[in-house]
C-alpha cells in the first residue's frame, strides 16, 4: 500500500532509507508535493540527482515511476495517447456488413483502440503512480502549454471520448537543465525546488552510502578534490554521479590514497572534456603534490 | 495558525515587496503558500522558508532575490519590534573606548573566525571592527563602500599573503564564502547602528541589480560584451565619418587615371581618384582594478578585452594607485581568463595601499600619452572616481579631455551614490560624458548613446 507521509523528517527519513540523501528543502518540497498534489519542477545543473530524486521518491512511496522522456518534437502522440488504427482497421473489416455506421463508429473511438502513453497511463493508474517528466525543457512550448491541463487539474481531454479524470492523484515531477526559459503558465502550477551541487559533507556521506568499502580518508579526500574542481571555471564540472563513478573506480583499484598518479590514471572519469581535462590536470594535480614526475605529462 | 490576520497581513506585505522586485507572484501562488504553511511547522523558521520559497519563487534569480528580501523584510519586523518596546542591544563598544582594543590581536581573532566560519563569533567580531575601524558614523554615508573599507582594514583577502608570518591564519588566504559572510554581518550590524541612532527604519530601498544579479562566471557574460562592443565600434566609426565631413579634395591616383585614359586615346578625360580609406579611431582605455570595484572589475576587464578584439589602434591601461599600460597583454593573450590573471599577477600595478589615487593616475597619464593624445582619439575611464580623500586633480583630468576627442566616464556605481561619501564625479564629469555602468545592458545604452550629436563638435 502506497505510503502516506506524516512530517518533513519523516519524508527525509524515508528518502534516506532507499538510498538518496535528501538536503533539507529537498525533503520539504517532497513532503508538500505528496500533501498538496502540486507537481514539483526540479532545476539545477546536470548529475545533481534530479531524475534520482524522482525514482527515490517512487520506491520511497511505493508507488509505480512512470517516465516520460522529453526531446525536441515530442507530440501528444507519444505522450499522452494515440488511436490504435490498425486494431481500428481489423474492427471495421470483421464487421458484419449488416452492422451500421453508427455502432461501428460508436465502437472504434474507445478505451479500448486506445493506445496509452505515459502521460495517460500515469493519471488511467488504480494505483496511485510517481510521473517523472525528464527534461521537460528540451520540448517546445506547444507541448509545455498542452501539459497545463494535466498538470492543474489532473485530466485530459479527448475530443471523440470526453474528459479523463484521474482516478487516482500522481506525484508529478518535472525536472529541467535549465536550457530554455520555462513558461510563466506552467511555473505557476509547480512548486519549485533549484537542487545544486551538496555541500561537502552531505556529498561525503552520499559517496560513502554508494561504496562503502571505500576507505574513509580516501573518500573524505576524493569529495575535497571534488569541490576543488568544481570551484575551477570548467565547461562541464563533475556532478555527483561522477564522483560516486570516481569513487568506485578507486575501489576496484585498490587505491589506498589519492596522490598526483592515481589522479593522473583515473581524472577521465571525473572530467569529460579536452580543455577541462588539462586544466584540471594543471591546477589539481600539481597540488596533490605527489612529488613524483607530475607535469612532464 | 498561519491564518491569523496579522501574520496572513505579513505574509501580503512580503508578497507586495517581493512584486516590487520583480518576481510574479500571483494570488495562486499567495494560495499555494497559504497551503504549504499549513503543512509544515511555521516555528522553524528554515522550514517556512523553504515553504514559502518553493511556492513563491519560481527560478534560481528569483530564489536569490527571495533570500534576500526575507532577510531583509525579517530583520525590519523584528528591527521594527525593537523600536517599538526601545530594546537596545547591549555589548557593543562605547566609541570612546576603541582605542583600547588592540590592533592586531583582533585582525588575527578575526581572521580565526572568519576561516573557521564560526557564525557566532563572526557576528561579535563584526562589532568589533566597526567600533575599531568604522570611525563611528563618519563613514562614507554608503554602508558598502564602508563594509569594503573594514575589510581592507582587517587584510581580509581570498588570495594568499605571502608576506605575513605563515602562523598567521590569512597567510595562506581565507575562504571566500566566509568573507562574504563576515561581510554580511559587518552591513547588518552598520544597518543596525544606523538605526539605533536615528531612532528609526530607513525606507526600504529597491534591491540594487548588483545585489539581485546571479554570480555569473565572466565567460558567461563575455559573448554579450563582445557584442555590444562590436556595435560601438561600428558607432565610433560612422561617428567619425560624420565629423570628418566631406573632404574638399581628394587624391589623384596616377596608375589608375593612365589606365583609364586608354580608352580614350591617351587622353586623361576620367579622373580616378585614390579611395579614401576610413581612418580607425584611437582608443584609450583606462580601467581603475582596485578594490572598491572588485565586483565590477571583471566586467570591465572583460569589457577591454572585447574592445581589444575589435580594434586595432587601442591602448589600454590599469590603474589602483598608479598606471600600468596592459595594451601587451591583451595583445599576446587572447584568453580572456589568462588576461585577467595577469593583470592580477604582473600588470605591475603598484598596489601598495590599495586605494586609488586618481590625482596621481592622471598625472603619469598625461606623462606617457599626453604627446599622442589627437582629437580623434577617444578616452574612456572605467572607474568609481572614488579618491579616498586625495586630490582629485580634475585640472589634469580636463587637460586629458581637452586634448582628445572625446572623453567618456563608467562608473560602476548606481547614480544615486554618485558624490557621496568620497566619490567626486561630478568634478570630473564636467570634462567628459559619465554613465552609469555595470551591466551588459547599461553598455549597451552607452553604445547607444553614442551616436547623439556631439554638443559643440567641431564643423
Amino acid at each position: 500500500m502506497p505510503v502516506e507521509p506524516a512530517s518533513v523528517a519523516e519524508v527525509a527519513e524515508g528518502l534516506r532509507g532507499t538510498g538518496y540523501l535528501p538536503g533539507e528543502s529537498t525533503a520539504l518540497v517532497s513532503f508538500l508535493a505528496a500533501k498538496l498534489g502540486k507537481p514539483v519542477l526540479v532545476e539545477g545543473p546536470a548529475g545533481v540527482g534530479k531524475t534520482e530524486l524522482a525514482k527515490a521518491l517512487s520506491r520511497y512511496l511505493e508507488r509505480r515511476l512512470v517516465r516520460l522522456q522529453c526531446y525536441e518534437g515530442l507530440d501528444e502522440a507519444k505522450a499522452l495517447y494515440e488511436w490504435n488504427y490498425r486494431k481500428q482497421l481489423l474492427r471495421i473489416q470483421t464487421e458484419q456488413a449488416g452492422a451500421g455506421w453508427d455502432a461501428v463508429q460508436d465502437d472504434i473511438f474507445s478505451a479500448d483502440f486506445l493506445l496509452q502513453r505515459p502521460l495517460m497511463e500515469a493519471i488511467a493508474s488504480e494505483d496511485p503512480v510517481v510521473l517523472l517528466i525528464d527534461e521537460i525543457d528540451k520540448t517546445d512550448q506547444e507541448f509545455e502549454a498542452m501539459l497545463l491541463e494535466l498538470l492543474s487539474d489532473f485530466q485530459i481531454s479527448i475530443p471523440e471520448l470526453g474528459r479523463i479524470d484521474a482516478r487516482t492523484q500522481p506525484v508529478v515531477i518535472l525536472t529541467s537543465n535549465n536550457s530554455r526559459e520555462l513558461t510563466e503558465a506552467l511555473k505557476r502550477r509547480c512548486l519549485y525546488l533549484w537542487l545544486d551541487y551538496p555541500e561537502l559533507d552531505l556529498e561525503l556521506e552520499i559517496v560513502r552510502l554508494h561504496s562503502p568499502e571505500l576507505d574513509e580518508t580516501v573518500a573524505r579526500k576524493l569529495v575535497e578534490v571534488i569541490h576543488q574542481i568544481r570551484a575551477l571555471d570548467l565547461k562541464k564540472p563533475p556532478s555527483i554521479a561522477e564522483s560516486i563513478d570516481w569513487a568506485r573506480a578507486l575501489l576496484l583499484l585498490g587505491a589506498r590514497d589519492i596522490d598526483a598518479d592515481t589522479f593522473r590514471e583515473t581524472m577521465s572519469i571525473i572530467v569529460k572534456h579536452r580543455t577541462d581535462l588539462d586544466t584540471v590536470a594543471e591546477r589539481i594535480g600539481v597540488k596533490l603534490g605527489g612529488l613524483a614526475d607530475v607535469g612532464h605529462a | 495558525m498561519s491564518d491569523t490576520p496579522d501574520f496572513a497581513g505579513q505574509l501580503l506585505r512580503f508578497a507586495e515587496e517581493l512584486r516590487d522586485e520583480g518576481l510574479a507572484v500571483g494570488t495562486s501562488e499567495l494560495l499555494d503558500s497559504f497551503a504549504a504553511l499549513e503543512e509544515v511547522s511555521w516555528t522553524s523558521r528554515e522550514d517556512m522558508r523553504e515553504a514559502l520559497a518553493t511556492t513563491l519563487a519560481k527560478s534560481q534569480e528569483d530564489r536569490r532575490v527571495f533570500d534576500l528580501l526575507f532577510e531583509r523584510f525579517f530583520f525590519r519586523a523584528a528591527e521594527a519590534e525593537a523600536l517599538d518596546h526601545d530594546v537596545r542591544e547591549d555589548g557593543g563598544i562605547d566609541p570612546n573606548g576603541a582605542q583600547l582594543i588592540d590592533m592586531d590581536a583582533l585582525r588575527a581573532q578575526i581572521a580565526a573566525a572568519v576561516r573557521e566560519g564560526n557564525e557566532g563569533a563572526m557576528r561579535d567580531l563584526a562589532r568589533m571592527a566597526i567600533a575599531a575601524f568604522g570611525r563611528q558614523g563618519e563613514g562614507s554615508g554608503v554602508i558598502g563602500v564602508d563594509v569594503q573599507r573594514i575589510r581592507r582594514a582587517l587584510g581580509l583577502r581570498a588570495e594568499p599573503q605571502t608576506d605575513l608570518p605563515p602562523d598567521d591564519p590569512r597567510s595562506e588566504g581565507l575562504p571566500r564564502e566566509n568573507i562574504r559572510e563576515f561581510e554580511a554581518h559587518l552591513r547588518r550590524e552598520l544597518e543596525r547602528a544606523t538605526i539605533e541612532r536615528t531612532r528609526k527604519l530607513p525606507p526600504s530601498r529597491p534591491l540594487n541589480e548588483l545585489d539581485r544579479a546571479l554570480p555569473s562566471g565572466p565567460l558567461a557574460d563575455l559573448a554579450q560584451v563582445h557584442r555590444i562592443v562590436t556595435q560601438l565600434k561600428r558607432r565610433l566609426a560612422t561617428q567619425g565619418h560624420e565629423q570628418r565631413g566631406r573632404k574638399r579634395h581628394a587624391h589623384v591616383d596616377v596608375r589608375r587615371t593612365m589606365r583609364a585614359s586608354l580608352q580614350t586615346g591617351g587622353v586623361p578625360i576620367v579622373i580616378k581618384t585614390k579611395p579614401r580609406r576610413p581612418r580607425r579611431p584611437e582608443i584609450l582605455v583606462l580601467t581603475d582594478v582596485s578594490t572598491s570595484v572588485t565586483s565590477a572589475s571583471v566586467f570591465f576587464l572583460s569589457v577591454l578585452h572585447a574592445l581589444h578584439d575589435a580594434f586595432r589602434k587601442l591602448r589600454s591601461f590599469v590603474f589602483i594607485e598608479r598606471i600600468s599600460e596592459v595594451t601587451d597583454i591583451f595583445e599576446r593573450e587572447r584568453n580572456f581568463k589568462a588576461v585577467s590573471e595577469r593583470i592580477g599577477r604582473d600588470a605591475g600595478v603598484a598596489d601598495i595601499s590599495g586605494y586609488t589615487d586618481y590625482g596621481r593616475v592622471w598625472e603619469e597619464f598625461l606623462a606617457l600619452i599626453e604627446d599622442d593624445l589627437h582629437p580623434r582619439a577617444t578616452v574612456i575611464v572605467l572607474g568609481d572616481a572614488r579618491t579616498n580623500g586625495r586630490e582629485p586633480r580634475a585640472d589634469l583630468f580636463a587637460r586629458v579631455a581637452e586634448k582628445a576627442g572625446r572623453t567618456f566616464w563608467l562608473n560602476p556605481e548606481p547614480r544615486l551614490y554618485w558624490n557621496y561619501g568620497d566619490s567626486v564625479i561630478a568634478a570630473y564629469e564636467r570634462h567628459c560624458e559619465a554613465f552609469e555602468c555595470w551591466t551588459t545592458s547599461q553598455l549597451e545604452d552607452f553604445v547607444k548613446a553614442l551616436t547623439r550629436p556631439v554638443p559643440g563638435a567641431a564643423p
